[in-house]
Parts: C-alpha cells; structure tokens; sequence
C-alpha cells in the first residue's frame, strides 16, 4: 500500500492542463566521429546509418512516456557531432550534401530538428571550418529540420573577429536565400559565446568532443507556471519570497524532467546525459517569460527593472531546479526569445522593449539575443556588431551567450515577419543605423579577457 | 514498486454510477485498486483512485485508452498517470 495526496494531484494536473507544462525536448546526443571517411558519399552513408540505427525507436519511446505519465514531449531532437569535424576528412569537401543526409535521417526517424550542423571556431578556423561555414545559407535553404549553430568566441580563447565579420554575410545571405519564409534560414543558425556541448535545446544543440558516444539530454519548460506562482503571491510579497516560490517551482519542474530524461534513457538503453533546466517560452498565452515579469509587478518587458527581474528570475530557477537533478547542464536559465513569447511580442509590437534593453537582458538571462527580427536592409557590418557585442558580453562575464537574429528580406520596421509553430511571429525591430564597418573590418581576434581584477 | 503504481484522477460532474464504471474497467484489465478519494475542489467533483498494475493482464496504454473511453462515456474529465510522476515532483 503507498500513499498519496490529493492536493497534490490536483496541482500536478494543473499545471499540465492550465499552465502548459511540458518536457520541451528529449535530445538524442549521437557521436559521428566514427563517420569519417575520405568518400564524402561513404561518410553521408555512415551517418544516415548510425542515425536511424540509434534513433529509430526515439519518437516512439517518448510517446510511450507521454502516455504513461500524461505530460506532452513537445520536441524529439537529435543532436550530433559539429559535422565541420566529419566532412573534413573528405577528400572533397561537400556540407550542403552531408546537410541533406541530416535532414532525411531527421525525416526517417521522425524528430523536427536536427542540430550540430557546427563549427567551434573561437580562436580560429579550419579549412574544413570555413568551408562548413560558406555552405551554411545554400544548406538551411535545401533542408528543413537541420540547424546550425557556430561559436565564435569564449573566455579562454577572446572572439574570432575574422568569423565574427563572416558571420554577419552568412546570416544576409541565409535570410536572403529564404526570402519567401520570411528568412526562416537565419531562424536555424545561431552564433555562440562559450557554447555548452550538451544542450538538448535548437538551433543551438550539437553534441560536444567531450562527450560519450552517445547520451539523453532532457530540456523542460514551464514559465507558465512560474507565471502562475507568482500572480498568486501577494502583490506585496518581498523579493526573499518571490525567489523561494520561482525556486520550489523549478523544483517541481525539474524533478519532472529528471523522470521523463531517466525513463527515456532506460527505455532506450543509453546513458542519461544532463537535463537543461531552462524556462522556454511559447507563443501560447500564459507561457511567456516577459508574463513572468508582469506578474512581479512591471508593466511589461522592457520597463526599467526587468533586467532585475530577469537575474532573479534566472538564478532562483538554477537554484531551485539543482536540487532536483543530479546532472543540470546545458544552457539552463531563462529563455528570451521575442518571435517566441506571446508577452515579448506584445512588448516589441507596441515599441516598449527595444533591441538596447534586450541586450541588456542577456546579460543576465540564459542566453542571448534570440529570434529577433531585424529590417532586411541592415547591413553585414552591422549585423557583425551586434554579434560582437554579444560575444563580449558572454566573454567577460563568463557565461554563454548567443545571436540568432533575422534580417527579414523586404521588410522595415512596421512590417511583421511569421514563421508559425514554435518559432512564432515578431514585428521587425529597429536597430542603430550607426556605422561599425571600418571596426568590423579590422579582423583578427580580441584577446582574451583577464580572468583577476574582476570590477 | 512506485513505478506499479497509478493514479487515476476523475473530475466533472458528480453522478450515479461512476465508481461503479471504473472499477469495473480496471477490473477488466486487472488493475487493483487500492485506495479511492472523492473531494470537491473548486466546485469540481474529483475523485482519486491508487491502483496496482503489477498484474494488469493488457498494456498500459490499453488500459488507458480504455479508462478514456469510459470517461467520454460518463462525460468526465480523466487523467491516468504513474504515481511515479507525483512522488517525484513533490518530495525532496
């Protein structure tokens, strides 16, 4: 005989039913590095072949868990091998070809996204780097799910300029080349600081050299119910207070996860890898992070204090959700994706949170700047000062961030760019019209930041 | 075994014969109940129901699209969930 509480029960429910509760994603990570080869067509077959091998029974299992504990899995994903490693021991180099073995493998076994289409490039780049990375627009054009992230810069090594400056074109021409999706293929890359190995979230997954040859990483969500929580709370209930409510939340939201990542493991005879404790919003009303700040008493994202809000937020979320696991990693924190986030949407639309106030934010949220739609006629240069920026940020103070921003092909500020499911919709946001050329221009590679004198 | 464990939430309206139906469909399947609970919860009639799978003679998600099916029938809202996913979220 066991026990069980009622009121417990009921909350659990819901918070599935009411507040949207869900397991954001279970991430295959797959090690390709026994897919080498100097046939650029063998190595595209070797990785069809391990693929569906080891993801073959991946949408199913996770439907099976959905069942026996009645909570969605919204995304099965798979996460591999930055693939520059893979296609350069190709004689003849061919990434948009490996590309569209991804994308079918992707099809075959069910998963929306596949991500690793990647390069770590922070202190500089390969031959088979700089290939990878030229082939990035002509890929996302030809593929659906595959998704492409490159780091850029970290702490240890500064940020690669060189790259930082290429990157700016790659996003144009990878928006361009998708024109008619409003530039979906900028939507799928994504420029990193200090890139985590095992992050089970897109476009920024990939599955690190320091990683087994394969394992599960779990990432779960829920601002919905940390905006739930807090509208519950007193209006005048301290900050000592509000941070204990977000931290039980991000308990119950963990130890969900942790679960789900366990069984999913077992169930697939793979080791579990780390759950991302992140708090990943939706397009849905209610499961929005800029909510969350609404209901601790700011008129929306973007008044002054959210950047408080946010660090708050951030931390009582890692606070609350390690107790619950015994490996936390990934990019864990909270998300702030504006196309993303009915709330954010809502803020940029009426003009109240500016691209400015955003990076301030990603000073202190989990990542970066995230699904911002941008006028189509910004320039390369200053697409590669915004990243450079935001490199910087995550640089000096040793956190990861990251850039995925849409310069909509033939639309200015007043415009709306839609890209439907998760990756939702934004209204274009204006950025400074200022020059950075002649700054982008130089090249080379900021040194790396001394690690004393911290102030 | 926790993981032998579920819990079947009913919630709705409150009416003759519901107990009776459920039982009747984990019977079926081999489900012992162990423990049943009715509340009123915000206006709603809830009722709990601890059973044992551990010699459940079909897969879980027979029983489940079953217990569904039975819960349309009765015109009520019903969850089925390993117990496991509440002792995790609520115990440290």
């Amino acid at each position: 005989m066991s026990f069980f509480n009622e009121n417990s029960i009921i909350e659990t429910i819901n918070m599935i039913k009411v507040h949207n509760l869900d397991i954001r994603t279970v991430t295959l990570a797959l090690s390709l590095r026994d897919c080498c080869g100097e046939n650029v067509r063998e190595v595209g077959d070797k990785i069809y072949n391990k693929i569906t091998k080891y993801a073959k029974n991946l949408y199913t299992y996770a439907s099976e868990i959905e069942d026996e504990y009645s909570i969605p899995i919204i995304n099965k994903r798979i996460s591999i091998t930055p693939i520059s490693l893979i296609g350069e021991s190709c004689k003849d180099y061919d990434y948009v070809y490996l590309a569209k073995v991804l994308d079918e493998a992707a099809k075959e076994v069910n998963v929306n996204f596949i991500g690793g289409f990647s390069a770590l490039v922070e202190k500089g780049c390969t031959r088979g780097d700089i290939a990878l990375i030229e082939s990035i627009p002509e890929a996302l054009k030809q593929t659906q799910r595959v998704c492409s992230s490159i780091n850029l810069a970290s702490s240890k090594a500064g940020i690669n300029m060189d790259a930082v400056k290429k990157m700016g074109g790659i996003i144009k021409q990878a928006a361009n080349l998708t024109a008619d999706a409003d530039g979906i293929g900028a939507a799928k890359l994504v420029c990193f600081c200090n890139v985590p190995g095992d992050n089970p979230f897109m476009a920024g997954a990939f599955h690190g050299y320091g990683e087994p040859e394969c394992a599960l990483n779990v990432g779960v969500s829920g601002p919905g119910v940390v905006r739930a929580a807090v509208e519950n709370l007193p209006k005048d209930a301290d900050f000592g207070e509000l941070a204990n409510k977000i931290k039980q939340i991000a308990f119950k939201i963990t130890s969900t996860g942790e679960l789900v990542g366990r069984r999913m493991a077992q169930k697939m005879g793979i080791p579990f890898g780390i759950i991302d404790l992140s708090l990943a919003p939706t397009p849905a009303v209610g499961d929005s992070v800029a909510g969350i700040f609404q209901a601790m008493g700011l008129e929306h994202a973007g008044a002054h204090g959210t950047t408080a809000a946010l660090a708050m937020l951030n931390d009582a979320v890692k606070k609350g959700g390690i107790m619950a696991s015994s490996y936390v990693g990934g990019l864990s924190g909270a998300f702030i994706p504006v196309s993303e986030d009915a709330g954010m949407i809502e803020a940029a639309k009426q003009g109240v949170l500016t691209f400015d106030k955003l990076e301030a934010m990603t000073c202190v949220c989990s990542v970066g700047l995230d699904m911002i739609a941008i006028p189509g006629s910004t320039s390369e240069s200053t697409i590669s000062g915004i990243i450079a920026d935001e490199m910087a940020i995550g640089m000096i103070n040793k956190k990861t961030t990251a850039v995925r921003i849409i310069p909509v092909p033939n639309k200015e500020v007043g415009d709306y760019a839609v890209y439907g499911g998760l990756l939702g919709e934004a209204p274009i946001m204006p950025v400074n019209k200022l020059s950075s050329e002649t700054f982008v221009n130089r090249g080379g590679r900021i040194p790396a930041p001394i690690h004393s004198l911290n102030n | 075994m926790s993981e032998n464990k579920i819990i079947v939430t009913i919630l709705g309206k409150d009416g003759v014969g519901i107990v009776a139906e459920i039982s009747a469909v984990l019977a079926k399947h081999g489900v012992n109940i162990e423990d049943i609970r009715q509340t009123i919860m915000q206006g709603c009639f809830v009722m709990i129901l601890l059973a044992d799978i551990s010699k459940a003679t079909t897969s879980f998600k027979e029983l489940k699209d079953s217990i569904t099916e039975s819960g349309k029938n009765l015109g009520m809202e019903i969850w089925i969930q390993k117990k496991e996913i509440f002792d995790k979220m609520h115990t440290i």
